[in-house]
């Protein structure tokens, strides 16, 4: 079967954020926490998952005095969840046959 | 594993919702669009009346005083409709749970509001130099490419209103005399023709 299906997107938070960055160039960690309604650690750590999966990076920089933490997806992360929505596609035609 | 299905729709979901700004409100349309033509019609009455209002050509605006009572209309307008806007997206947001101040309605006004913007000012400067013809067509032109602009970063079916404003803006730049009317039309009519449409499709 073509694709891939990818742990890393097993769970729905770090899915949710992958999703995200395929469409946007940067999101940030505060928009991130609003929009998927997570807290604080739980997304640090799915953060840090797929950073170390090299699926994401990270850009610190800093507005005003507050530091601004943006993510954004890498070849690598763009490359695995297209992997991951080919199989489910393909999962999604076998089962019509 | 989740069902596939769910899966997917659960990517498309995210993906649409961290890229387009999905709480206008079809209501806001029509009342924007009721503004427009309570303003046309004061317009109309400091211009024309008793005549029709069209014909005549828009130069003979020669009084500094009608001139002052249609930019502050106008911007009154402009200022009612934002408003109106912003405070029915934000309850719209409030109650299907989406964020109102995110990235994407940052980029959805951004994109919509600098060509309008720079349309205000470059028909402010030009209008401050007698050419008051310059209004209808510019107006509807700048907005008809701010809502094209938008339509990016929101529903789709907004560029429609944009292309229907940039055809009446480049009518009303060939028959000047029309001006107001297709003010009246692309401001009035055709917001209260879309937002009618959006409530329908999407809010009911």
């Amino acid at each position: 079967m073509k694709g891939n299906y990818d742990k890393a997107f097993e769970n729905v938070v770090r899915l949710r954020v992958m999703s995200i960055l395929m469409v946007n160039e940067e999101y940030d960690f505060n928009s991130f926490k609003e929009i998927l309604e997570v807290t604080d650690g739980n997304l640090a750590s799915h953060l840090k998952n797929l950073e170390k999966q090299e699926y994401i990076q990270v850009n610190k920089s800093f507005v005003g005095r507050k530091t601004m933490t943006n993510y954004s997806a890498t070849e690598t992360g763009k490359m695995a969840f297209q992997e991951h929505l080919e199989f489910l596609e393909n999962l999604i035609k076998e089962n019509k046959n | 594993m989740r069902k596939p299905e769910q899966e997917l729709a659960e990517i498309k979901s995210m993906m649409e919702r961290s890229t387009r700004f999905l709480s206008l409100n079809g209501l806001s349309g029509i009342l924007a669009g009721t503004y427009a033509l309570i303003a046309a019609g004061m317009a109309y009455g400091w211009i024309y009346y008793p005549n029709m209002p069209f014909g005549t050509d828009i130069n003979t605006i020669n009084q500094d005083d009608i001139l002052r009572k249609l930019l502050t209309t106008a911007a009154i307008v402009l200022l009612l409709s934002i408003g109106t806007a912003w405070v029915m997206s934000q309850n719209k947001s409030r109650k299907r749970a989406h964020l109102f101040w995110s990235p994407a309605s940052r980029r959805f006004m951004q994109a919509l509001f600098i060509p309008v913007l720079v349309g205000a000012i470059f028909c402010l400067a030009l209008m401050s130099r007698g050419y008051l013809v310059v209004a209808a067509p510019a107006t509807l032109i700048f907005y008809g490419l701010g809502l094209l602009n938008a339509s990016n970063f929101t529903l789709n079916d907004i560029k429609y209103l944009g292309y229907c404003q940039l055809v009446l803006g480049i009518i009303s730049a060939f028959f000047p005399g029309f001006g107001l009317i297709l003010w009246a039309v692309g401001f009035g009519v055709l917001h209260i023709i879309y937002g009618a449409m959006m409530y329908y499709k999407y809010d009911r």
